[in-house]
Formats: structure tokens, C-alpha cells, sequence
């Protein structure tokens, strides 16, 4: 006999995102998925961005780091909260991880919540945290066939910032391809080219940031 | 390795409408999955053997069926199958693709006794 059930897998990561998206929305809290690499640049980039938006809103971090503090410790000697989650050698967050982590934050008095995901093209892209907007970085060094071979996290991503840049030359990075097979797999998405090392495609990028974060929390 | 959670939830939904529908023995248990999921259909069975043992899906197959990703062009109007390592338009090249389908990801039913 056969029972027709119909009933969504991922369904327990869901709701709990939803619940996580409800909680930032009644404090006010525009949250960001970062994601990427290992070595993609996630801290460097997620530390640019809070320099120059630091004037405007009230910033916190959340660390995803398989293990160490190395990434927690370059934030908190930004003098912001952050607080480190341990995934303990996961592949990626999980909503419910973020739900239990938001009680360590006095969330009345932030505007913005960066999560830096763990460092992975996989896994992080499967999972919703209760973000408002997904941030992928692709380093110049990874090569410019990255989307291709990984398409789904540049497919729920909201913008791409090819990081690194600056060695574009040094590598024969096709940058073109890049933007095309990502828009080829999200048309929505926002193409920038960044390099936190000189500064370059930083303003642009923080622009969009802060215009996505300012749609959110309708500051 | 992320296989584990999603084989509890694929395990706990099994429970659940077996229970609901008061069945002894859940068979087969059938799941549609988009092409775009990264998950490993082997890992899932493996760790879906370990966990069901004494429950009612103990030994239950899990016959996973892949929806290929469908896309529509907004170019010039193609819908069609599309690899996601190499996403164009078939007919004009174009890149302005909607996807249809690809991102599902559900337990459809169960074979029981």
C-alpha cells in the first residue's frame, strides 16, 4: 500500500530560519550570510565592510569556524560583538545554531549581523540561517571555473565579490566568465571586484551593502 | 557531511506518517530530489540503515528519484533540461534563464505494509 506524504526534507532548518528571521525583524536586525572559500577572504572583506559602515550602524559578527579563534580575535579587536560558533568540525551553520547564538547578543542594540559561514562551496549554500541577504566571495586565486563546478551557492547568493582582484593578471582570471556563468545561474545577482588588500571596488561594494541593509531594517 | 541531519529528517517524516496512518512496516520510502542538491544519495541510505534499526522504516529502501533543473529563456522562449555545470540557453545562447524546477527536495511516499 502505498502513503502519499509530500512533506519538505529540509523543513526543520526552515522553520527554524523563519523563526530566526522573525526574531531579527521584531529587533530590527538586517543579518548577512557570508560565504566563500577557506581563503576566499570572508574575515578581510566582513573587516572592510564594518570600517566603512561602522559609522552608520551598529555592527556584530558571528564566527563560523571549524575550530581556533584566529578569525574572532581580528573582530573583536574591532571592538564589536562578536561571538565565536563553534561548529566543531560541521561543513557548515545550521539555523538552529544560529537561533541558540543570538541570546548571547543584546540584539536592541545592533542593526547589522554579519555571519561569517564556514568555508566551504558546498554545504553552506543548502542551508538558510535566517538571512535577509547572501553575500559569496570567489578569491582570484580559486580560478574562474568556480561557479561552474559549484553553481548552487552562486545561485542563492544575492551578490558575488570576486576578491583578490589585484592578481587578476597574475593568475589569467577570466572575469568575464565569472559574472556570466553566475548570471547564467542567478540573474538577480550582483557582480562585484573587490581586493581588501588595496582597497579596490570596496566603496561599490559597501554601497550595495548598506543599500540592502537600509531595504531591511527601513532605517 | 551534513547527510546525518537530513537522514533524521527523512527518518523522523517516515515515523511520523507511519504513525499517523497506524502502519506496521514502512517498505520503501520514496523521495524527489532537484538536481542542483549537492546531497549523496548512497551516504543517505547508509546512514538511514544505521539509524531506522528498531524503528517502524527499519530496513526500509530509500529510492531517491532525481528531477533534472529546468529552465525557461527569457531570450527567446526555450524551456528545457539544463546541466548545471554549464548553464545556457541550448537554442540562442542566451544566459536570462528562470529556473522551473532543480531545488526540490521531499519525501512523496511511503511503500507499507
Amino acid at each position: 500500500m502505498e502513503i502519499k506524504v509530500m512533506h519538505q526534507v529540509m523543513e526543520w532548518n526552515e522553520d527554524v530560519s523563519d523563526a530566526v528571521k522573525e526574531e531579527l525583524s521584531r529587533h530590527n536586525v538586517c543579518l548577512i550570510n557570508v560565504l566563500g572559500s577557506p581563503g576566499a577572504g570572508k574575515t578581510s572583506t566582513i573587516v572592510s565592510l564594518i570600517d566603512r559602515l561602522r559609522e552608520r550602524y551598529r555592527i556584530g559578527v558571528i564566527e563560523g569556524d571549524i575550530a581556533g579563534q584566529i578569525d574572532a580575535d581580528k573582530i573583536h579587536a574591532l571592538g564589536l560583538p562578536v561571538v565565536q560558533l563553534d561548529t566543531d568540525g560541521a561543513c557548515h551553520i545550521e539555523a538552529m545554531s544560529i537561533q541558540h547564538i543570538l541570546t548571547e547578543f543584546e540584539l536592541d542594540k545592533l542593526d547589522v549581523l554579519f555571519v561569517e559561514n564556514i568555508g566551504n562551496l558546498v554545504c553552506p549554500a543548502e542551508f538558510n540561517i535566517g538571512e535577509s541577504f547572501r553575500l559569496a566571495l570567489l578569491s582570484i586565486p580559486e580560478g574562474d571555473d568556480k561557479v561552474e563546478k559549484y553553481p548552487l551557492i552562486f545561485a542563492t547568493s544575492d551578490a558575488l565579490a570576486m576578491n583578490k582582484y589585484d592578481l587578476k593578471e597574475y593568475f589569467g582570471f577570466d572575469d568575464q566568465r565569472v559574472e556570466r556563468n553566475a548570471k547564467a545561474a542567478n540573474p538577480d545577482i550582483q557582480v562585484f571586484r573587490v581586493s581588501s588588500r588595496d582597497g579596490m571596488g570596496l566603496d561599490e561594494l559597501t554601497a550595495w551593502v548598506s543599500k540592502r541593509i537600509d531595504e531591511t531594517i527601513a532605517k | 557531511m551534513h547527510e546525518l541531519a537530513i537522514t533524521q529528517s527523512i527518518l523522523d517524516i517516515a515515523e511520523n506518517a507511519a504513525r499517523e496512518h497506524g502502519v506496521k512496516k514502512v517498505r520503501e520510502v520514496r523521495i524527489k530530489i532537484g538536481d542542483y542538491s549537492g546531497v549523496v544519495p548512497q551516504c543517505i541510505q547508509y546512514y538511514f540503515d544505521l539509524i531506522s534499526k528498531g524503528t517502524v522504516a527499519e530496513g526500509a529502501k530509500l529510492k531517491m528519484e532525481k528531477l533534472p533543473i529546468l529552465m525557461r529563456c527569457e531570450e527567446c522562449g526555450w524551456q528545457g533540461e539544463v546541466d548545471k555545470h554549464h548553464i545556457e540557453c541550448p537554442a540562442c545562447g542566451g544566459i536570462r534563464l528562470r529556473l522551473l524546477q532543480g531545488r526540490e527536495f521531499y519525501v512523496e511516499s511511503l511503500e507499507v505494509d
